[in-house]
């Protein structure tokens, strides 16, 4: 009876938003106000059903309704009750649901704190977010439809694939979700704005806070899902350029643009129909990995259950969403431009250099990832493109954008004095610059390329430190003063600094656990010793140990330092029979200066008796690139506080003297 | 000027569009990893021996020399998985009594050296391919890969990545059997 309930909810939703889709964009053709506001409630009717939908499907997990085929294909009974309440999206059809679900949280989400967004703006952005809506739940009720009943109804359900029965995992989803689908809103706030033929500052104003929103969610996504990569798949890597990763970190990459952009477009009316082409392109790549991910068009370690029809149906929403505002854009916006002139040293400059390099290196990621694709089309040939490809071509191109971003909040707006700007950073230059020479001769190991790297991370940090201590007159003011001015601060200005530590930190992370990490892969039969990065390992064997849906064969590690005990490692392999598949455990000891990691795979043969693959790796670092992104996402959060960004707060009608002027 | 500007977007996404419409194609495999050289004679390649290591060389006619199937490793010492399957195949050509044959893909010498030191050298002949031609002629898609040719010199089995798995050991043995089987008829 409740998945009927779910089913008919999404008629519902349907219905609202094919409703929602033609009545307010017709109102604010016309000037009808009641046509208009529709769309305020008609959002936010859109988010109940399909809220009641997802909630429905959710129950069915909990209660394990295996006459429900989506609950029979990725559940069981015998698994622990939080990967029963993940599972709902953890097959296509759930996650697909969970999609929806937050395109329409999007939506409500502007029907209630809308409030200062000028009518017609927020009825054609509703509109436009309802045509996105038609599209996916369309696509869900009529391919991939999650309520579809199964008769006869199995005993027991076939179980959601155990890579997938992790902390990590479970919330991973949903947060890259956000991070995605969030920028559907963007896409139809650019979308509304071309049919407008209006861009302003304003504009810019009302889309900032919700690209940060999405920008945040996606940061957090991504990392979440990388970390799950390092220590699930005890691969000991955190990021294997696969074509699922990539396309997630394509949208990332842009909506960095578009964060960036709209800064500009808000502070100095420039960029307009840039800001307008990044805010389209940034769900394009969205849409573009929902496709990829569901069509097994490219291969991936990463695969859903794949069907031809749904992957035409996914390509023809996008060809429409894509094409058709790409179509628009290409109409209106030459006649929007004009804006602020800037001198090519200044704050737009180094906002218009991070857009180039950051766009430059999503076509990129582009390419490599599509590459494989247009060479079998065209010559029939199949290769794979992997980290070689990337290391030669997107890191290179990261290293000048971090050199520009140390420096670019020094510079000001139309004009800046490259010579006072010098004047302020030469220190900081040359403490960097003696830093990356000293760890150059302490880590002799690795490719120049991650010493740089390194040391253009050092400069970043420090020249972030310094404008920020600049900026609070920190220890050229009494403390007082300072705690005073810092709290003053525009929390956007704090938010700035500590994304931009935060990237620095995640750079730390990068080339330590890249370049200077120590790996050794052996066969190790009870005795066997190894060392790593002064670290001696010894396996003491193998037992089994019982879980509640798996069985595993559990290693034991000795680990010493000089001959000191440190700790004991348990990596396990666990095998899950009912959905007859292994996963690896890997066993970490975490420090911040490194992680010592271990894996074992599968004996090599019945015959080889007790020698198992083992695998142990020091990554100095790692730990970094967590914390990083925690800054990252920290610092997203802090803008988004920023009083001047919260949309509906009332307006001051004086700015009180004491505040410093805006960045 | 910027007119035309505009459109480079649609269009560069209509490019795209087209070749995701023909990615789409129900019969297309993006996994499948096409061998055209199986139930062909092995390509021609002549390698000389890795400096310092005193298995010979290997070129064509030494995989049909002896007249029994023989399996064929590309390896390589920068290659992590390939140290996973050393001791299987080490441990598969002592108890299954075959001839290992070696290429040597894009090494240095003296890593090779290093590492055939350290592991052992299961191989009765390793042909040191430095320059990566001999894996164009085999069309290797990465390191490492396996080949069984049977007596004849006809390439029978490939396989794509480590032998560690009791799968591809099972798979390997099948096309040995078959080959040794088969190399009279």
């Amino acid at each position: 009876m409740i998945p009927e309930l779910g089913q008919f909810a999404l008629a519902l939703a349907l219905g609202l938003a094919l409703v929602q889709s033609i009545v307010p964009m017709m109102g604010a053709a016309r000037g009808n106000l009641v046509w208009m506001r529709s769309a305020q409630s008609t959002a936010l009717g859109q988010l109940v059903f399909v809220a009641v939908a997802f909630g429905a499907l959710m129950w069915a997990f909990v209660v394990s309704d295996f006459t429900v085929k989506n609950v029979a294909d990725n559940s069981n009974s015998l698994k622990p009750m939080i990967y029963k309440v993940a599972a709902t999206w953890g097959s296509h059809e759930g996650s697909l649901l969970l999609w929806t679900l937050i395109l329409t949280l999007f939506g409500a989400g502007v029907a209630v704190f809308g409030a200062n967004i000028p009518h017609a703006l927020r009825a054609r952005t509703l509109a436009v977010q309802a045509w996105i809506g038609v599209g996916f739940l369309s696509f869900m009720i009529f391919t991939s439809n999650p309520f579809d009943r199964l008769s006869p109804a199995p005993v027991d359900g076939s179980d959601l694939n155990p890579l997938l029965q992790d902390i990590g995992l479970a919330l991973h989803p949903p947060l890259l979700y956000v991070g995605y689908v969030g920028f559907s809103i963007v896409f139809s706030f650019a979308v509304a704005a071309l049919i407008e033929g209006r861009v302003d500052a304003a504009w810019a104003r009302w889309v900032r806070p919700w690209t940060l929103a999405a920008w945040m969610s996606l940061t957090g996504g991504i990392a979440l899902g990388s970390w799950w990569a390092y220590y699930e798949l005890g691969w000991g890597g955190w990021w294997f350029w696969d074509p699922v990763e990539n396309v997630s970190f394509m949208p990332w990459l842009l909506g960095t643009a578009l964060l960036h952009s709209a800064i500009v477009t808000e502070k100095r009316g420039a960029f307009k129909s840039w800001t307008i082409l990044l805010a389209i392109l940034t769900f394009s790549l969205s849409l573009l990995g929902t496709f990829i991910v569901r069509s097994g068009l490219l291969t991936s370690v990463h695969a859903f259950a794949v069907d031809p029809e749904r992957g035409v149906y996914i390509l023809a929403l996008l060809g429409i969403s894509i094409g058709g505002s790409l179509t628009l854009y290409a109409w209106r916006a030459p006649a929007m431009e004009g804006g602020g002139l800037f001198t090519p040293i200044s704050r737009e400059g180094g906002l218009l250099i991070n857009n180039l390099l950051l766009a430059t290196a999503t076509g990129t990621v582009l390419f490599g990832t599509l590459y494989p694709l247009f060479l079998e089309a065209i010559t029939g040939e199949k290769i794979s493109v992997g980290p070689p490809f990337y290391n030669m071509s997107f890191n290179p191109l990261m290293l000048p954008l971090i050199f520009v971003m140390g420096l670019g909040p020094f510079l000001s707006w139309k004009r800046a004095d490259l010579r006072g700007v010098a004047q302020r950073l030469w220190l900081v230059f040359g403490v960097s610059f003696v830093a990356m020479l000293v760890v150059w001769y302490i880590v002799t190991k690795g490719p120049v390329i991650a010493i740089l790297a390194f040391g253009l991370a050092i400069w970043l940090m420090l020249a972030t430190l310094q404008e920020w201590g600049a900026r609070i007159k920190l220890f050229r003011a009494p403390f007082s003063e300072s705690w005073r001015r810092m709290k003053n601060l525009p929390r956007a200005s704090h938010g700035m600094t500590m994304a931009h530590l935060g990237l620095a930190v995640c750079i730390f992370g990068f080339v330590g656990s890249s370049a200077w990490k120590d790996e050794v892969v052996t066969f190790a039969e009870p005795g066997t010793k190894i060392v790593v990065a002064g670290f001696t390992v010894e396996f003491e064997g193998v037992e089994r140990v019982r879980g509640p849906n798996y069985i595993a064969s559990r290693a034991t590690l000795d680990v010493t330092r000089d001959g000191e005990f440190i700790t004991k490692l348990y990596p396990e392999r666990r095998n899950y029979p009912v959905a007859q598949s292994s996963t690896t455990e890997s066993a970490i000891r975490h420090t911040l200066a490194g992680d010592l990691y271990a894996s074992i795979a599968a004996p090599a043969s019945e015959q080889a008796g007790n020698a198992w693959t083992l695998r142990v790796l020091y990554e100095p670092l790692v730990n970094f690139i967590w914390l990083g992104s925690f800054m990252l996402v920290l610092g997203g959060a802090l803008s988004l506080s920023d009083r001047r960004l919260r949309v509906g707060a009332p307006r001051r009608a004086k700015t009180p003297a004491n505040v410093q002027p805006a960045e | 000027m910027q007119r035309i500007l505009v459109f480079i977007p649609i269009v560069v996404v209509a490019i795209l569009g087209g070749f995701f419409l023909w990615g789409l194609n129900p019969d297309r495999d993006p996994n499948a990893i096409p061998s055209v050289l199986i139930s062909k004679p092995a390509p021609q390649f002549d390698l000389g021996p890795i400096a310092g290591v005193d298995s010979p060389g290997l070129k064509t006619s030494d995989l049909a020399a002896s007249g029994e199937p023989v399996v064929l490793n590309v390896f390589a010492s920068w290659c992590v998985p390939c140290r996973a399957e050393h001791g299987v195949l080490t441990r598969l050509a002592r108890d299954e009594g075959f001839d290992l044959m070696g290429i040597n893909y894009k090494d240095k010498p003296e890593d090779a050296r290093a590492w055939l030191e350290e592991l052992g050298n299961p191989y009765a002949r390793i042909g040191a391919d430095e320059t990566g031609r001999a894996g164009i002629e085999w069309g290797i898609s990465g390191v490492p890969e396996t080949f069984v040719v049977d007596g004849s010199g006809t390439v029978v089995w490939r396989y794509v990545g480590p032998i560690a798995t009791e799968q591809s050991q099972d798979e390997l043995r099948a096309a040995l059997a078959e080959a040794r089987g088969g190399a009279g008829s």
